[in-house]
């Protein structure tokens, strides 16, 4: 099986970048979609808030996905479901992918190109290293999720939730809403990561605490919970002894973080960042392997869909310009590499390189800070010389941040660029 | 009241060893085990090695035991399908005024019968284990040391045990045994049971099973061993087991790769004094993570995918206690480390007593082949493309991390002593044990379960009673 | 009169706000914002506060076993559990589209509850 190219992963990523492949000429896209039904974790994510960027209304998940699964259809993109994609290799100057389904058993499938869209997976209890015992009633906060809204029940009826990610509050909400009592929110941060809206609708509407600065320390109880001890931590995040309280319930649940799925990327050795987990791309939001591009929350975590609605157009239409240049034997090895330095509060830049000659006229960077600033400058410099100053009344590490690069900037034989945001 | 020639109590490495070798003999044999499933205990917390036997004290019966079951594991895996590999082991010395030491642990390990053991200096360890720390000055290497899959492992005994007659009764707890004429009553909470013989193989509680029927008692400390596995880009950090020769740092830990690729680190050792506390501790995990930086350097910690406590079956006298202590009651107690390395010999060595005892004869047409389910991602592509051909849930893929098909679980659901719990799917295809820590397929192997067994979706739990997942249907 | 004390929810800012309202609650000030948008959703929230309710339906004879349901446009907060009864209640045969009507002037807002998503009928 062959096609011009692949798309891994039918979410709001995978499904953006396809029919912007499609509509930039390429007629043969494939999408590779592991669930029975394409638009990714938006099918669980009931509440609304989302598109206010690019419908300009507020819809629910499963309403912003049914948008571009509408275009996708009207284009008649063909997608795989049920189809696990494998491995990932690298045939001759094109990729292999091995995927598994019910429908078709092992496929090989050879594409020129490919756009990674596998989105991301919950950091589980595990990872966090929490002591106690291992019972039921610890679900991820996404998980919680899939069973209250796709399964219809209800995993807990007294609720602790570590972590204050918008996930987590939404999901505080959604389980008072159902009739459980959400006892606290543990954040161990002084402030959290979650949208204000979130913190004011999902927690201050229902009454309930957000704890700053505070972790679970003990899980109880051997078969279900029971009751967690969370404590408060100092600065350098340890708990401090002597502020423990024990707190009764019969589920944790977690909202600690999202990690970029890069499995399969790893697979075919594209290069990973060790800040996002995500590859780390040039301009064209193409990876380390040529023809492979990657978008969403596989290359780094979003805050809102819509920008990943806008970055995985990107990628879908530099993809097909790399398909369409391979088909007119044009030279697919851009010289002039120029490295996006992160500096500052600003922790990585999305993407890390650019060249001159693919950019286009006007260049999304995309970034993350790694503190609460106030009344904060995010400066742009190439060697030295000041391409861009902005104020910002406010950055928090919540909240994904850009600044648009213009071509004419640029004569392509700069030494590097640095993003610098800060308090002047 | 049904009667049994012989009732074995507890279904853990020991007790299911037992059941599969007394299956080789005509009668008739129950397991009871009071957890939902087998290996639920120290079967299935531990270090997950095969001991080469060097560490016993000679004459022992655990030196006895260690090395036999050592050497019968080659056949014991092929009979069984259980993933077992010879990695080797090494024993890093890491102060050179312990070098004596660690040249008595090769004496020791000479005088019990080990084959395939020397000593090497600082550099030729390293050498062989490049991580390791420069610190090591020293170290034994034990070529027959082995990794396994202690759940795989206790799984094959007992379903073996099952496929030839060898009766299973779970969520059942011994509440008290009696003396009836020549027989044992054994009085459970699903009712009485007698039989010829008891073998007590009920880990941390065999004291209490012990102590009301004999008159020189055992005192059994649960001593908790907390762990860290990492994930599978960890794997591959050291290609051995590596423990470090107890000294001046006190007991040391190990790390070790495990069969599945995961890197293990641990365990604590405390003596407690809860036989069913499990829970792990911020200082115990600390703890590991820094003796584990003894002996090898650069150890990723961070990617820490789970942590977990075991209790070894810690018996005052430390020794095993092996054999008839009362008329027709077997122990099978103070089964700490190396009880995974030596329940091969243990079930043997049992086994043969009791058909001897009870006069039982061979059984002809006892089958020693067992089969795991079959991991279908590890096939070759022809034949996993076959696979999926006659049956399209092997296709369908529920746990991504592991790469595990609906297939896989609904073999699982099937087999011989099929799953009847999320843990138990875990356990027996790995589905829910990766990176993710079952955050995407859980609810989808709940419904698998709830589909199959079949039950309702708020019975499903993660193990034994009370570990419900879901507690209300909503909608 | 009497003081609310509010978090803005207008951007990222957060300022937290100080409503001063009358016995007929009115709004007499605002403090604490830092610009008018802020003053408005001050306002607002004191006087009659609004909010979108997000949940699901039990479905006959789809697909799956629930949909997710919205209410067309905001309706008054102190609905919220109201509306939570009727939806808890209610139950809609398969297929269903994506914007049909599930409960019609769900809890006498006047306000239509929705189906954000559509459900084929059980093969």
């Amino acid at each position: 099986m062959k096609h011009d190219i692949v798309v891994i992963g039918g979410g709001p990523a995978g499904l953006a970048a396809a029919i912007a492949a499609r509509d930039s000429g390429v007629e043969d896209v494939l999408i590779l979609e592991r669930e029975q039904e394409l638009g990714g974790i938006l099918n669980q994510c009931i509440h609304n808030g989302f598109g206010l960027h690019t419908f300009k209304e507020e819809l629910t998940g499963p309403e912003y996905a049914a948008r571009y699964i509408e275009q996708a259809e009207e284009r008649n993109i063909p997608a795989l479901l049920g189809t696990t994609v494998v491995s990932l290799e690298r045939q001759g100057d094109g990729i292999l992918i091995t995927s598994v389904s019910r429908q078709d058993g092992l496929l090989q499938i050879e594409a020129k190109a490919a756009v990674l869209a596998m989105g991301c997976r919950e950091r589980p209890r595990g990872a966090l290293n929490t002591p106690g015992f291992r019972p039921a009633g610890i679900f991820s906060a996404g998980t919680a999720q899939r069973l209250v809204n796709r399964e219809g029940y209800l995993p807990g009826k007294e609720v602790v939730i570590l972590g204050s990610g918008d996930i987590g509050l939404i999901m505080a909400r959604r389980m008072t809403l159902e009739g459980a009592k959400v006892k606290c929110v543990a954040e161990i941060q002084p402030y959290s990561g979650g949208l204000k809206r979130n913190i004011v609708q999902c927690l201050n509407d229902y009454g309930i605490p957000l704890k700053l600065s505070h972790t679970v320390v003990d899980i109880h109880g051997k078969k279900r919970v029971t009751g967690v001890t969370i404590a408060e931590v100092d600065e350098k995040m340890k708990p401090i002894p002597g502020t423990e309280e024990e707190i009764p319930c019969d589920t944790l649940l977690l909202s600690v973080g999202l990690l970029p799925e890069n499995e399969l990327s790893k697979e075919i050795g594209v290069d990973l960042s060790p800040v996002t987990g995500g590859p780390t791309v040039n301009e064209s939001l193409e990876t380390s392997i040529p023809g492979v591009f990657a978008c969403g929350n596989v290359l780094h975590v979003h805050d809102l869909v819509d920008y990943v609605s806008e970055e995985a157009e990107q990628a879908g239409k530099n993809c097909a310009a790399y398909v369409q240049r391979k088909a007119q034997g044009t030279e697919q090895t851009a010289e002039g590499k120029i490295p996006l330095l992160p500096q500052g509060a600003v922790r990585y830049t999305v993407p890390v390189t650019l060249n001159r000659d693919r950019m286009e006229d006007q260049l999304v960077v995309r970034f993350r800070v790694g503190q609460n600033l106030r009344n904060a400058t995010v400066r742009v410099q190439a060697d030295g010389k000041e391409l861009l100053r902005r104020k910002r009344p406010v950055m928090a590490p919540g909240e994904m941040e850009q600044v648009i690069l213009r071509k004419e900037w640029f004569t392509g034989n700069e030494k590097e660029i640095t993003v610098w945001a800060g308090q002047e | 009241m049904k009667q049994y020639d012989a009732v074995i109590i507890g279904a853990g490495v020991t007790g299911s060893a037992v059941a599969r070798e007394l299956s080789r003999r005509k009668g008739n044999f129950l397991v009871l085990e009071k957890e939902s499933d087998v290996c639920e205990g120290t079967s299935k917390a531990n270090s997950a090695i095969i001991h080469a036997g060097f560490d016993a004290e000679p004459g022992t019966i655990k030196a006895k035991m260690n090395v036999q079951g050592n050497a019968m594991m080659d056949r014991i895996s092929r009979e069984l399908d259980i993933p077992f590999k010879r990695v080797g082991a090494l024993v890093t010395c890491l102060d050179e005024a312990d070098l004596p030491h660690l040249e008595e642990l090769y004496r020791r390990g000479e005088a019990n019968g080990v084959p395939g053991i020397r000593l090497l200096n600082g550099e030729e360890a390293r050498e062989i284990e490049p991580n390791l720390q420069e610190t090591v000055c020293g170290a034994l290497l034990a070529e027959t040391s082995g990794i396994v899959c202690p759940f795989e492992m206790t799984l094959g005994f007992a379903e073996n045990a099952a496929q030839n007659g060898v009766e299973f009764c779970f969520n059942t707890a011994v509440t008290s045994i009696e003396k009836k004429e020549k027989n044992w009553v054994l009085h459970t909470d699903a009712g009485d049971v007698e039989t010829k013989v008891v073998v007590n193989a009920a880990g941390v509680h065999a004291d209490e099973l012990h102590n009301q029927v004999c008159e020189e008692k055992l005192e059994i400390t649960p001593r908790r061993g907390e762990y860290m596995l990492l994930d599978k880009s960890a794997g591959a950090h050291v290609s051995r087991t590596v423990f470090q020769l107890p000294g001046a740092y006190g007991k040391g830990v190990l790390v070790s790769p495990t069969v599945h690729g995961n890197l293990l680190v641990g365990p604590t050792a405390a003596d407690s004094d809860e036989k069913e506390n499990n829970s792990t501790t911020a200082e115990g995990l600390a703890e590991v993570g820094e003796k584990s930086a003894l002996a090898v350097k650069n150890i990723p910690l961070r990617q820490v995918i789970t942590s977990f406590t075991g209790l070894r079956a810690h018996e005052r006298g430390d020794d095993f206690v092996l054999g008839e202590s009362a008329e027709g009651f077997f122990d099978a107690a103070g089964i700490e480390s190396p009880g995974l390395s030596s329940a091969p010999a243990v079930g043997v060595y049992l086994a043969e007593k009791i058909a001897e005892k009870l006069n039982l004869p061979e059984k002809p047409d006892f089958d020693p082949i067992r089969k795991g389910v079959v991991k279908i991602a590890a096939l070759p592509v022809e034949e996993r493309q076959k696979k999926i051909e006659e049956n399209p849930a092997y296709g369908a893929i529920v746990c991504r991390c592991e790469e595990i098909s609906e297939g896989e679980i609904l073999d699982a659901i099937h087999s011989t002593l099929g799953a009847k719990t999320l843990d138990g799917v875990k356990r027996r295809t790995r589905a829910g044990m990766g990176r993710c820590q079952s955050g995407f397929c859980s609810p989808r192997v709940m419904e698998l379960l709830a589909r199959e067994l079949p039950a309702d979706m708020r019975e499903i739990r993660k193990n034994g009673k009370g570990s419900e997942i879901v507690f209300e249907k909503i909608r | 009169m009497e003081t609310r004390e509010l978090i803005c929810i207008g951007c990222p800012l957060g300022c937290p706000l100080r409503v001063e309202v009358n016995d007929a609650l009115e709004v007499l000030s605002v403090s604490g914002n830092t610009c008018k948008r802020g003053e408005e959703y001050g306002k607002r929230e004191v006087t009659a506060p609004t909010r979108t309710v997000t949940s699901t339906v039990r479905v006959l004879g789809g697909k799956a076993p629930v949909i997710p349901v919205r209410t067309a446009t905001d309706i008054p907060k102190e609905k919220i559990f109201d509306c939570m009864e009727e939806i808890r209640k209610a139950a809609i045969a398969a297929p269903v589209k994506i914007g049909d009507i599930v409960i019609e002037n769900v809890a006498g807002t006047g306000v239509n509850l929705i189906a954000s998503k559509a459900v084929g009928r059980e093969e």
